[in-house]
């Protein structure tokens, strides 16, 4: 079961502007077990969906790059593979879902053309064969009625469906890895648990391994197996106990407790072009030591399965 | 809201019949008209009752029939040396729609290439492409035609060459915004997710999704190229007399219009409807090809 599918070794990935190099996934590793979900959270531009995309090596280029480190899926590294070989693992290996499901499907196709692209790039098949694949696809996505919805345009659905749309496209070949980045941020709040709920099942009988990209610890408690926090393009920690994750957690609102105001981080993130020496994180801290502003923490394993990279710990 | 119009039943039938009827106009009007040409320019010798190049000089300046002084033999009147305008106007319809559909084709299909390879591909390519369409843009035009007809002599085909060879340009650029906006769009970025190529995504995403501007910019382009050509043969660089194309009627009258309006009028209605129904058919086409505005 707890096979491990997907070994990201210390990523580097940056943007060359005009001002410099930003820094936005800057030496981050982590696992992800088959079957398995792991949550990726950290606010805004912390670099959650850059790591998704450096995954695929999708990075805009040519501005973005990944500088350094390993992505090893299966046995592979991703780094080392051509582009034509990346094109045959993506879609077929790895998948993706975008956050907005009103603009990641093509306006002019029916839904059942843009499913079924996906299964003709990956499998040769004849026509009714790939139309049987597309079918049991958004079934697989409960979409009602499959066959009667092959011809409809994007527009003629609403947002919940066309998000089930996008994820029978990523479903379409059966990957072994989904990376899923906000996939509910643009749904509403039933469709949304509608949604999560549905990939718990998807993930039981297809035995994917899912990447949740969000910011919403409601998702993560709900949906991951397990948790890595990031800021400022770095885990900080994988699980619970960095001060960043404790006031992360701080500001999500609950209904338990009566605040005047909700509780915020103070400050901004730091700029990923001109990072504090130390802990990226000590000037916002509010347990911060000495120590902090010189030296970078080291990743320390406090638990099983559990590390953070805080000097409180070390 | 004092000014809301508060629609009945009947008035929201009445006005979407009329919406309907007039929607079919759009599209049956511009097409007759066009069919209706292209016919013309075909079976030009059948229709027209004398060779267009045909010289009366007892006959010349004669007004159309309706006016006076007009007779039934030569409808639309005589030129100058008393060829028959009716004639040339049927066999100018031969000249100045093929140069139009090929330059067209030329120009379309080079200007849009190049302008989704730009786009989408953008760095280095963009850059290299787009300056030599800013070079092209900034090419008199004109000047290019009278050198290529002092080159290669004036004549059917240095027209089509002198104004494809600077016209594809407006359609590079054009094609080329709009694929630099949809190479951002979420479903090509969702096309490279599940491991379409970049020529893939080229042809099959983008391309669909610019039909629209390229239509309405084919429809525009109509006009454009009877009148350039108009222009090269008043110049002499355009198609040599005594071949009759619109555009060198229009010029051939031009010197006459308050003696003998007709010789230049009706090409220049002729020039008129096709570009008008280039318009409408390219009106009509944008909100059929658009999915949202498919009616259900």
């Amino acid at each position: 079961m707890s096979n491990i599918l997907l070994q990201v070794e210390d990523l580097r990935t940056s943007f060359f502007t005009r001002q410099g190099e930003v820094k936005a996934v800057d030496g981050v590793s982590f696992s992800v077990n088959e079957g398995e979900t792991f949550g990726i959270v950290g606010e805004s531009g912390c670099g959650k969906t850059v790591t998704g995309l450096s995954i695929l090596r999708l990075l805009p280029e040519p501005a973005g790059m990944i500088v350094g480190g390993k992505i090893i899926l299966d046995g592979t590294n991703l780094l080392e593979l051509s582009k034509k070989e990346m094109r045959a693992i993506r879609g077929r290996m790895i998948s993706m879902i975008l956050q907005d499901p009103m603009t990641s499907l093509n306006p002019v196709y029916p839904i059942g053309d843009q499913i079924a692209e996906s299964v003709r790039l990956h499998q040769h098949q004849p026509d009714d064969k790939v139309r049987e694949e597309v079918i049991s696809a958004l079934r697989l996505l409960k979409i009602p009625a499959p066959e009667m919805r092959l011809g409809d345009y994007p527009f003629q659905m609403s947002g919940g469906m066309r998000q089930r749309v996008v994820g029978a496209i990523a479903m379409s070949c059966y990957p072994r890895l989904l990376i899923a980045d906000e996939p509910t941020t643009a749904l509403d709040a039933t469709i949304q648990a509608q949604y999560l709920a549905l990939f718990k099942e998807i993930q039981k009988t297809t035995h994917v391994a899912i990447i949740f990209i969000t910011h919403d610890f409601g998702v993560v408690a709900n949906m991951c197996h397990r948790v890595g926090v990031m800021y400022a393009g770095k885990i900080v920690e994988t699980a619970k106990t960095h001060p960043y994750t404790s006031a992360l957690i701080d500001s999500v609102p609950r209904l338990d407790r009566k605040d005047e105001r909700l509780y915020s981080i103070e400050g901004q993130p730091p700029s990923l072009m001109n990072l504090p020496p130390g802990c990226r994180f000590f000037p916002r801290c509010s347990e911060a030591r000495e120590v902090c502003s010189e030296q970078e923490p080291p990743e320390v394993e406090i638990g099983d399965g559990h590390s953070v990279a805080c000097w409180k710990w070390s | 809201m004092q000014n809301t119009e508060v629609m009945t039943g009947a008035m929201v039938d009445s006005s979407m019949r009329r919406a309907l009827i007039f929607g079919q106009m759009t599209f049956v009007i511009p097409v007759t008209v066009l069919v209706l040409l292209v016919l013309t320019a075909i079976f030009a010798p059948f229709l027209a009752p004398y060779p267009p190049t045909k010289i009366a000089m007892t006959e010349r300046l004669l007004p159309p029939f309706f006016s006076d002084g007009g007779s039934t033999a030569h409808l639309l009147g005589t030129d100058l040396i008393g060829r028959d305008v009716l004639s040339r106007v049927i066999y100018g319809a031969r000249v100045s729609l093929s140069v139009s559909l090929l330059v067209i084709l030329i120009t379309g299909s080079i200007g849009t290439v190049l302008g989704i390879i730009a786009g989408y591909l953008g760095g280095r390519t963009d850059a290299f492409l787009m300056r030599i369409t800013d070079i092209s843009l900034a090419f008199p035009g004109i000047l290019i035609a009278i050198l290529l007809a002092t080159i290669i002599g004036p004549g059917y085909w240095t027209v089509v060459l002198a104004i494809s060879i600077l016209g594809w340009a407006p359609y590079a650029r054009l094609i080329r915004g709009e694929a630099l906006k949809l190479r951002e769009a979420d479903f090509a970025a969702q096309a490279r997710i599940i491991g379409s190529s970049s020529l893939r995504i080229m042809v099959i995403h983008i391309f669909p999704n610019i039909v629209n501007p390229l239509i309405v910019m084919v429809t525009l382009s109509v006009g454009f190229v009877i009148l350039t050509e108009a222009a090269l043969s008043y110049l002499g660089a355009g198609i040599p007399p005594p071949t009759p194309s619109w555009g060198n009627m229009v010029s051939d009258g031009r010197n006459l219009i308050d003696t003998a309006w007709w010789i230049c009028f009706f090409p220049g209605l002729a020039i008129g409807l096709v570009v008008l129904a280039g318009n409408f058919l390219g009106d009509w086409l944008r909100d059929k090809l658009d999915p949202r505005l498919r009616r259900l």
